[in-house]
Parts: C-alpha cells; sequence; structure tokens
C-alpha cells in the first residue's frame, strides 16, 4: 500500500507569547490528504491554517503530535524535495529571467543547464508563458508572476504541491482565471495539492475535501466533501451548479458558528473570512 | 494568450514615457539655470568692475581653460588615478569588510565602534601624517586618504544590502535544502549588489574631494590640488578657477560612471 500524501497525527503548535501567556496556534489536529487529493484548508486568520501548511513543509515544528509526508518526516521529505511549494507573494528572484526563476530548484539540485532548458520550457508551456521566458518578474503582471511562482513549484515534478493563498493577492477576474489553470494544471500532474484559502468559493471550486478550522486555538471543526457532480469537472458550470451553492453555504455555516464544539460551547463567529 | 500581451505592452509604455519625459526635463532645467547664472554672473563681474582676485569672469576662466587645457588635463589625470586606486582599495576593503561582519557577529560588534569613529575622524587631517610615513615624493598617502574615505559608505551599504534578503526567498532556499554558500551565491549576494553599487556612487565623489585635498597638505606636484593652491599663490586666480573646474569635471565623471553602473545592474530590482 502507497504511503498518503500527508498524515497528520495529533499536531499542536505553541508560540510563545509575551508574559508567559502562550498563542495556541494549532491544537490537536489530525488530518489525512490522500495522493493526488485536493484539499483545501479555510478559516479566519489566526486559525492556523498557514501553520499548519508550514509544518507539512518543514518550514515550522510542531510543539505536539507527529506527521509524515509519503510515508517519511517532514525533514527528510523536504531534503528528498517531495513537495513543491507557492507562497502568497510570488517570492521571485527580481535579477532573474521568467525561464531562470521556472528553472531555480532544478539549478539549486544540479541539474545541468541543457537537462533544464527542455524542463523550463514545458513548464512554462503549462502556465502560459511560453512567450515570456525571457523576461523579467518586474515585466509581468501579479497574475503572471503568480504563474511563475506555480511552475517553479512544479518543476520537479512533485507528488505534492502546497500553496499558501498564491492567490490572496490577486484581483477577482485574474483569480477566477487562475484557478481554473490551476485545476487542469492539477489534473494534467496529478499531484495532491494543500491549498490555504480564506475565499469560500475558492476553496468550494478547487478541492475535493475543505478542511474548516477556528482560531484561538486553531482546531478542524469540520471537513467538507466538495463534489462537482454532474459532469465531474470544475469548469464555470461548476461555479454556477446548485451543488456548488450548497457546500459554499455548508462551508460559510460552519465558519459562523452554525452546530456546538465537542466541548459544548458555541463557535463563536469568524471574522475576516470571505464569503462572498 | 491575448490578455498576458496586453498586459506587459501597458508596462513598456508606461516605463518608456516617464523616462522620456523626465529626461528633457532633467536636462533642460538645469540647463536653463546654468545658462543664466553665467550669463548674471559675466554681467555682474563687467558691470560692477570686479577684480579677478574676487571674482574672475567666466569668460576669462573659459579662456584660461581653453588655454590651459594641457595642464588641467594633467592635474585631472594626477587626481583622478589617486582617485581610482583609493576607490578600488576601499571598495575591496569596505565589501569584504560587510562580508565578514554578515558573516560573523562577532566581527560585527567588533567593527561597529571602529567604523563609527572612522566615520568622524576627517581623514583628510591625517595627510600631513601618512606624508611623513611614506614620504613625500609619491602618492600613497593620498591614495590611503582616499580610501579610508570610500570605505565607510561602502561598508555600510554592502552591509545594509546583505541584510535585505526577503524572507520568501529565504524560506524558499529553506525549502530547497540548499547549502549556505548555494544560499549566498543565489540570494544574498545578487540582493545585496545594488546597495554596494549605491555605496560605490556615493564614493567615488568623495574618492575625488579626498585624493584632491589631500594634495593641499604635501606630496608631489601632479595634481588639481596642487595646480589649484600654486596658481592661485601666483594670483593667476582665472587659471585656479580652471583647475577648480577641471576638479568639478572629474567628481562628475566619477559619479556618473558609478551612477551608470548601478542602475545597469539594479535595473530589475525594485525599492533599492
Amino acid at each position: 500500500m502507497r504511503a498518503n500524501a500527508v498524515e497528520v497525527t495529533g499536531v499542536s503548535r505553541v508560540f510563545p507569547g509575551r508574559k508567559g501567556r502562550e498563542v495556541v496556534a494549532l491544537d490537536d489536529v489530525h488530518l489525512t490528504v490522500s495522493e493526488g487529493e485536493f484539499v483545501s484548508l479555510i478559516g479566519p486568520s489566526g486559525c492556523g491554517k498557514s501553520t499548519l501548511l508550514r509544518i507539512i513543509a518543514d518550514l515550522d515544528v510542531p510543539t505536539a503530535g507527529s506527521l509524515s509526508v509519503f510515508g517519511k518526516s517532514a525533514h527528510q521529505a523536504r531534503l528528498d524535495q517531495d513537495y513543491g511549494i507557492a507562497f502568497q507573494q510570488a517570492g521571485l528572484l527580481p535579477w532573474r529571467t521568467v525561464s531562470d526563476n521556472v528553472g531555480l530548484p532544478l539549478e539549486v539540485h544540479g541539474q545541468s543547464r541543457g537537462s533544464r532548458r527542455s524542463r523550463v520550457a514545458e513548464l512554462l508551456e503549462l502556465v502560459g508563458l511560453a512567450d515570456f521566458a525571457r523576461s523579467y518578474p518586474d515585466e509581468l503582471s501579479g497574475g503572471m508572476q503568480q504563474r511563475v511562482a506555480i511552475a517553479r513549484a512544479l518543476a520537479e515534478s512533485p507528488r505534492l504541491l502546497l500553496m499558501d493563498e498564491p492567490f490572496g493577492a490577486l484581483d477577482e477576474i485574474t483569480r477566477e482565471r487562475m484557478q481554473g489553470e490551476l485545476v487542469r494544471i492539477c489534473a494534467e500532474t496529478g499531484a495532491a495539492v494543500v491549498f490555504v484559502t480564506h475565499s469560500i468559493p475558492e476553496a468550494v471550486f478547487l478541492s475535493d475535501r475543505v478542511v474548516v478550522m477556528t482560531p484561538r486555538p486553531g482546531r478542524i471543526i469540520d471537513v467538507v466533501d466538495s463534489d462537482p457532480g454532474g459532469s465531474g469537472r470544475r469548469d464555470d458550470e461548476f461555479r454556477d451548479a446548485a451543488g456548488f451553492f450548497h457546500t459554499v453555504a455548508r462551508v460559510r455555516e460552519l465558519l459562523h458558528g452554525g452546530p456546538a464544539t465537542t466541548t459544548g460551547q458555541a463557535v463563536p463567529a469568524a471574522r475576516g473570512v470571505e464569503t462572498r | 494568450m491575448t490578455s498576458a500581451t496586453i498586459d506587459t505592452g501597458t508596462t513598456a509604455t508606461l516605463r518608456v514615457r516617464p523616462l522620456r519625459d523626465s529626461r528633457l526635463t532633467t536636462l533642460l532645467a538645469p540647463a536653463v539655470l546654468g545658462v543664466l547664472v553665467i550669463g548674471a554672473w559675466q554681467l555682474a563681474v563687467e558691470v560692477f568692475d570686479i577684480d579677478p582676485f574676487i571674482v574672475p569672469s567666466p569668460r576669462a576662466i573659459f579662456d584660461q581653460l581653453v588655454e590651459s587645457r594641457a595642464s588641467v588635463w594633467e592635474g585631472m589625470r594626477g587626481t583622478g588615478r589617486n582617485a581610482l586606486y583609493g576607490l578600488l582599495i576601499g571598495a575591496v576593503v569596505g565589501i569584504v569588510a560587510a562580508l565578514l561582519s554578515n558573516a560573523l557577529p562577532v566581527v560585527d560588534q567588533m567593527a561597529a565602534p571602529v567604523v563609527a569613529a572612522l566615520s568622524v575622524v576627517p581623514i583628510v587631517a591625517l595627510a600631513p601624517a601618512l606624508y611623513t610615513m611614506f614620504g613625500a615624493a609619491v602618492n600613497t598617502a593620498r591614495v590611503i586618504v582616499a580610501a579610508i574615505t570610500v570605505i565607510i559608505p561602502v561598508y555600510f551599504n554592502t552591509l545594509r544590502g546583505l541584510r535585505q534578503v526577503r524572507p520568501v526567498h529565504r524560506e524558499l532556499m529553506h525549502v530547497y535544502a540548499a547549502s549556505p554558500v548555494r544560499i549566498a551565491r543565489t540570494v544574498t549576494l545578487p540582493t545585496a549588489v545594488p546597495y554596494v553599487f549605491t555605496g560605490l556612487r556615493i564614493a567615488s565623489s568623495l574618492a575625488v574631494i579626498a585624493a584632491l585635498i589631500a594634495e593641499y597638505f604635501g606630496g608631489p606636484v601632479d595634481g588639481l590640488g596642487k595646480a589649484i593652491t600654486s596658481s592661485a599663490a601666483s594670483s593667476n586666480y582665472p587659471l585656479a578657477w580652471a583647475y577648480v573646474i577641471g576638479a568639478i569635471l572629474l567628481g562628475l565623471a566619477f559619479y556618473l560612471v558609478t551612477l551608470l553602473v548601478e542602475l545597469r545592474v539594479a535595473r530589475h530590482q525594485p525599492g533599492s
């Protein structure tokens, strides 16, 4: 049996606060992401969604609990380059051309220029930027820069893609187009995705499962399946489908403090979540 | 992709147009002002019959400049050579020191008071002492004065540049499990480069000034500073001013060359 892409078991992360007051960013979180599955983490700011992603990426370490990425420790998975990552900021190196940015991970890991070239061309084709190989990041729009960052994340054909609000800084129109492209790219590459967002429609549109989180302490309150139904395709038709609205309403309900938590207390209304 | 093409189209035109506009105003406005000031100067000297030892007329200075262009050029070469050597040596020392300070916190802590002290010392005041140390027949003292002047802005700017690495870039390198050498080569040094050149641009005109002033305190007779003092001493004021113009041209040349290099190096880097 193949290992799951990500397995998070009882992970907590406590940040030491000022005057000894601790901030519980994550509290006893359990999550499994299967191979090829698209999972979104959604919740208001402070719910620990980014912290969870950073722990999976080995950019942070849990204070309790354990996790495995493809059956290995997060540290080993990072050393083995088992995942690609994209941040809210494209984070391109401004002094490098678009192709040199896309080829950066390959270069860092010692691939020769010749073997990089064909892979970079392929990736630029995939994100629709083949004509901009020699451009510099400052010559691209925000959406194009983010596509370069996604191409870079895909450079080493990872089976897991970690994305921390990659479309957060984009306008709504660009954002919907990028979502469509991401769906296509994921279908082509078959990678599992852990996607952090604060947009409910974005989470529902993209993901097989939407993980709904609440803050203080950061917990998972529910996991909502998002089934595109009918055609099974996530396209503009899905955005208008009744099933889509039902799922959006369901997630929104959870975020706004629908059902009681295990301790019997009502979950406080989530602020800062986009409900558009 | 059509929308994408339109995107770059607009950014390209946006970038070109302000440049063309600003080129016109940045060149024309000071030129007009310069012509007016020089005209008023010439007029004042003629109308009020001012003695040349107070202020020579621009025409007299210009005539001297043309007449003695060979010796002005000679002086520019002498001072320029000292300034250039000083700039290069100071740049290397400043950059290496900044790299060390950045890599080793201990060095940073040790260097901080020294550099602070160095930056308040009037370096040219060391010139007489240096002439005694190295002898008045060679240019060594002048080069050293220029070099010390250069070290400080280069050191501070380089150190600042090395600390400008964006967190997202640092995390990216961490995710790639890149080695420290690789991180330095890929992210830290390229980030610092525009700052290094900003330091060099500031230092370049300082180097010329330092090399020139150092000549006032002794040494061989092959620079603009010496020429200015000796022509003033022999009451040839327009000639003294002609040498001053040579010094201005030399400083401008140093500044412009480093500015062009800076613009070229930093052309894709925002905020530096």
